[in-house]
């Protein structure tokens, strides 16, 4: 008992790191003697370690919402620990997990929910730690497009939202204005998007029209989803690791076919692959007028467009193959609890993700962020508080991830082994771009290298 | 210099300058991103002169910058860094020093065969025996302990190699002249050998700081406990944004400040290998 | 393999002085490089419940996978350039320093410095330099008429790489070849100049060989180094693009391993890499050290 009680004191003062005063320390020490010297019993507050990819303001933000549901309870302390980038938090994870080290919560980015799926043993369903601890859970009070993506063929939610968010088109009012073009109307075709990129270069005012992050996710998934096209069969891969690729549709054809036509006729410039690094840089140096990127990435992007306004639209679809688009799917990141750990510690998640459910935490973690809202009831608070009003833009990731009903083309993708073969989408993206292959022949390549790596998994997932 | 040739001397200096430039403009760049305001950089042609906001920026990230969200303050960082790099070079120096002079200056069965195990350690990827290492070290509970952050990283072959090649050209005649004295192995090597590897260790011992000082991925893997933080972990932890632009003014200013304490070492250590102070003639 | 002709007498003290790293080595990395090899045997999910035995599938696979092959060549080249690149310069400016009495300790502290740049910044610094929009390498090739873009251009992202590879390592290999320069006794470069050789003959006949030791140390450390340690670099500047002309063999384990979480490729991955390098090492220690006298 001395000793937990004496830990308590210690830990808490340990963990107070903004410079915490001599005093401070010295109260609790004392709180935790005290509370050791009184007849009831004290007993220690069972620790939840949740390990994630926030880093510096996101980070800081997350700090504070652990430490908001510390404050509200005393049996329970969440401990969050930045492990890195997303792979490096998840492969931290997996070789804690292998060692019997690992955390109860971790966060994974949506790329890797092929992986925490199949890994069964691994895994405790978000939907059955909630009923097995008589935790309230609401499914149908989640925004549809964020569950979809995290449930079985059952339909239960197999991780917790947290933080997700959905590709976006930013771009330049300023230059738009320069070149002639009506300010506050964003391209909402894509043949809308060329006619008036050429505009913007040949009138001069920028050496470019558009530059996209994400060619994998923006510019081939979420096309696909747009779209209404399949990405993969057995519903883009929900429906088993048997899945086969099969985003070397006409859809996707053309619209790769016309990257390569503008890149060549200096419409569109390439920023890299994976999350395209080179291109935001062209978009705040003003050299491309239009920016395609995630939602998320929303106040940095303002940070950043110091010298010019930025607006902010949903991407634009081809009106000869959808007259009515469908929603765009989610990027960002879940919280998924861990098994092996004891039941007492899974209560506190339990309780913990109810925290982190209400509508107050999570307009505040939405809002502050740029990701998107989770639940319905966030959202609106977020409407009664007038935040989209005076924040225009904010909301465009919303309405394009809900409009329309979502069809099995647009539920997500759920592949194993996905950053492979994004990687494999990537190069043959560059092949194209270089001259050496065809807009079909790159793709056909594509779904030929990816095919193998999904039979890689299944093969060592079985 | 023996001959007194202006042309050569111009030479080598302009050599020197021409190097200097070349090495040192990414370390400039750095400190000029450091001065300006947050996305400056980004924006257009990167600026090559520093920029106003010197002051500012240095001392937001020595007061809260790196230790916000959830790391600890800025010298609990550096000090474990210095922990780190300390140990590890002191420690590399020692055990390799002691292999080398073993398979140096002995002859004994499976000599070759303990070269070569530690040879290896050079040619085997890092990023595939992590995970296992990294379960070697949870077995042996110490994670979240400066030994498991310092032990597994040890054992150098480098270091070893560099002394088996320094040791090889030792004259014979040193050793010789020992025995006949009377000197043992370890008299030989405390009073003849150390003395003249002190060029050697002093090169090492900077190379070796700083490697301990820069480690990111195993500290990152076997701490939890924000107590461990390396400073190096701090600054990737600002550079490598989710979804965002990482904001490159601050991540300089901490890579700037964290640059330091190793210039400190090289200055220091200088001192016993830069010619002019050292006897060159054995 | 060289050794000392004359050498002490004692039986087990060599053993003992042995002990502490050999110890190190076989606990926190024999056992694990074990590990890695049994798993290029396996095939299993990142998080070890299902592991199957499939004996050669991932050496098998890899071998006849053209990109696989490809790599090697691009590693060969990358290997080679590194180390050709870093260690001739480094050795210029070493030589050069080596003369200078007065600033030497000045040039020294801001040849060496540098290296204390973390690896995972090195990276990101280049990456500003040669970015085709804010970097300035790009600006200045463009007013030579040089079109740069690394991410289109496969040359041009291998001489990227190249360069930031060799600059990170310009500065240790400089730091050695100083030190080594200090054995060099004065007293044979001034006979030499005595009986009337030049400083570049000096250099070659007496500086160069006694240089040797420390040379062919830098030689086997600096292909090791480009060999492994350059994963980092890749990462943060081209990303083994475009189209896997800068995809070489470690960054390829890389993104197998820690990103793809194939252990078993990555494992079989890196025992290749092992074999090669250990190949290329023995190869070393066989025909270019008999040619040292130390």
């Amino acid at each position: 008992m001395l000793s937990n009680s004496a830990k308590l004191g210690t830990r808490k003062s340990q963990h107070n790191n903004k410079g915490v005063s001599m005093s401070k320390k010295v109260l609790c020490l004392s709180v935790g003697l005290t509370a050791m010297l009184a007849a009831t019993p004290a007993f220690a507050q069972t620790e939840i370690a949740w390990w994630h990819a926030m880093d510096a303001q996101l980070g800081e933000k997350l700090q504070e919402i652990a430490t908001g549901f510390n404050e509200s309870q005393s049996e329970f302390k969440v401990i969050p620990t930045y492990k890195g980038t997303y792979p490096e938090t998840l492969t931290a994870a997996i070789a804690a997990f292998r060692a019997n080290e690992q955390p109860a919560i971790v966060q994974v980015f949506e790329v890797g929910t092929g992986t925490m799926m199949a890994a069964k043993g691994a895994v405790y369903p978000v939907y059955q730690l909630m009923a097995d601890n008589g935790e309230p859970w609401d499914p149908s009070g989640f925004l549809a497009p964020v569950t979809g993506y995290y449930s079985d063929v059952d339909g239960n939610i197999l991780s917790m939202p947290f933080n997700s968010s959905t590709p976006i088109m930013y771009y330049n009012k300023d230059l738009f204005e320069k070149a002639g073009l009506d300010r506050e109307t964003p391209p909402k075709t894509w043949a809308e998007l060329e006619t008036m990129s050429r505009q913007i270069v040949e009138s001069g005012a920028a050496p470019c029209g558009l530059s996209s992050a994400w060619i994998t996710w923006i510019q081939t998934e979420n096309l696909s989803a747009i779209h209404d096209q399949p990405f993969g069969t057995l519903d883009n891969g929900f429906g088993g690791l048997a899945t086969e690729f099969t985003f070397n549709g006409p859809v996707q054809v053309k619209h790769w076919d016309n990257l390569k036509k503008w890149a060549d006729e200096g419409l569109f410039q390439y920023g890299g692959p994976v999350g395209g690094a080179d291109s935001a840089p062209k978009f705040y140096a003003q050299e491309c007028a239009i920016f395609m990127n995630s939602s998320a990435g929303r106040a940095g992007v303002i940070a950043n467009s110091k010298e010019f306004e930025v607006g902010f639209a949903p991407l634009p679809y081809y009106d000869d193959e959808i007259t009515e688009p469908k929603n765009s799917i989610i990027g960002g990141a879940t919280l998924w609890a861990l098994n092996g750990k004891d039941p007492e510690v899974y209560k506190g998640v339990a309780q913990f993700f109810t925290y982190l459910s209400e509508p107050e935490i999570q307009a505040g973690w939405h809002q502050f962020t740029g990701y998107l809202p989770i639940t319905n009831a966030a959202y609106e608070l977020g409407q009664s508080q007038d935040y989209y009003a005076q924040n225009p833009g904010s909301d465009v990731a919303i309405q394009q991830i809900t409009r329309g009903t979502p069809t099995a083309n647009s539920k997500g993708v759920r592949f194993g082994n996905l950053t492979q073969a994004r990687n494999v989408v990537d190069e043959e993206f560059e092949a194209m771009l270089a001259g050496s292959k065809t807009a079909q022949e790159a793709l056909d390549s594509a779904v030929e290298r990816g095919n193998q790596i999904l039979r890689d998994f299944e093969a060592a997932n079985q | 210099m023996i001959e007194n040739r202006p042309v050569l001397a111009f030479l080598t200096h302009l050599v020197l300058i021409v190097g200097v430039v070349i090495v040192v403009f990414p370390v400039y760049l750095a400190f000029v991103a450091s001065t300006h305001g947050s996305g400056d950089f980004m924006r257009g042609l990167v600026p090559l002169l520093p920029g106003p906001h010197l002051i500012e920026n240095y001392s937001f990230m020595l007061n809260e910058g790196i230790s916000s969200a959830g790391a600890p303050p800025l010298w609990i960082m550096l000090l474990n860094s210095l922990v780190m790099a300390i140990s590890i070079a002191v420690g590399k120096i020692i055990i390799s020093i002691l292999s080398a002079y073993a398979i140096v200056f002995f002859r004994f069965p499976f000599r070759m065969v303990a070269f070569w195990i530690i040879f290896i350690t050079l040619m085997l990827p890092v990023e595939v025996r992590i995970i296992p290492t990294f379960k070697v070290v949870a077995d042996l509970g110490m994670l979240n302990s400066y030994p498991g952050l310092i032990i597994p990283l040890i054992a150098s072959a480098t270091a070893t190699f560099l002394f088996r090649q320094f040791f090889l050209t030792v004259p014979d005649e040193l050793m010789e002249a020992a025995r006949v004295d009377g000197a043992g192995a370890m008299k030989f090597f405390r009073d003849i050998l150390l003395p003249l590897s002190r060029t050697n260790i002093a090169a090492l011992f900077v190379i070796l700081f700083i490697y301990g000082w820069v480690q990111y991925l195993w500290p990152l893997l076997v701490t939890t406990d924000s107590r461990y933080y390396t400073i190096v972990m701090g600054i990737k932890r600002l550079a490598a944004t989710a979804d965002s632009e990482p904001q490159w003014n601050f991540v300089m200013a901490a890579v700037m400040l964290a640059m330091l304490p190793p210039v400190l070492v090289v200055i220091f250590m200088q001192r016993l290998f830069v010619k002019g102070l050292v006897e060159t003639e054995k | 393999m060289q050794a000392k002709r004359t050498t002490f007498p004692n039986k087990f003290l060599p053993y003992w002085l042995l002990v502490p790293q050999l110890a190190v080595t076989l606990i926190f990395f024999i056992w694990p490089a074990v590990q890695a090899l049994k798993s290029s045997f396996e095939r299993e999910d990142p998080f070890g419940f299902k592991t199957t035995f499939v004996w050669f599938e991932n050496y098998r696979r890899l071998l006849i996978d053209p990109m696989y092959v490809g790599s090697l060549g691009k590693t060969a080249v990358f290997a080679f350039s590194v180390t050709a690149l870093s260690m001739s310069l480094s050795l210029i400016l070493a030589v050069a320093v080596n003369r200078v009495l007065r600033s030497n300790r000045a040039y020294t502290t801001l040849l060496v410095w540098p290296y204390a740049v973390a690896p995972v910044v090195v990276g990101i610094l280049w990456w500003f330099m040669f970015n085709p929009t804010i970097g300035i390498a790009p600006y200045l090739l463009r007013g030579m008429g040089i079109d740069w873009n690394h991410r289109v251009d496969g040359n041009q992202a291998m001489i990227f790489v190249v360069m930031a590879a060799s600059w990170k390592q310009i500065s240790y290999n400089f730091l050695f070849f100083v030190a080594g320069l200090q054995s060099v006794p004065q007293s044979q470069i001034e006979a030499a100049a005595i009986d009337g050789a030049g400083p570049f003959k000096r250099f070659w006949t007496i500086v160069f060989p006694l240089l040797a030791p420390t040379t062919f140390f830098l030689l086997i450390v600096n292909i090791n180094y480009a060999m492994f340690d350059t994963f980092g670099i890749i990462d943060a500047t081209t990303q083994g693009g475009p189209a896997q002309a800068t995809n070489i063999l470690v960054y390829k384990v890389y993104t197998d391993g820690f990103l793809g979480l194939n252990i078993g490729s990555s494992s079989a991955q890196s025992v290749i890499l092992m074999i090669i390098v250990i190949a290329l090492t023995a190869i070393q220690f066989r025909y270019v050290e008999r040619r040292i006298q130390y």
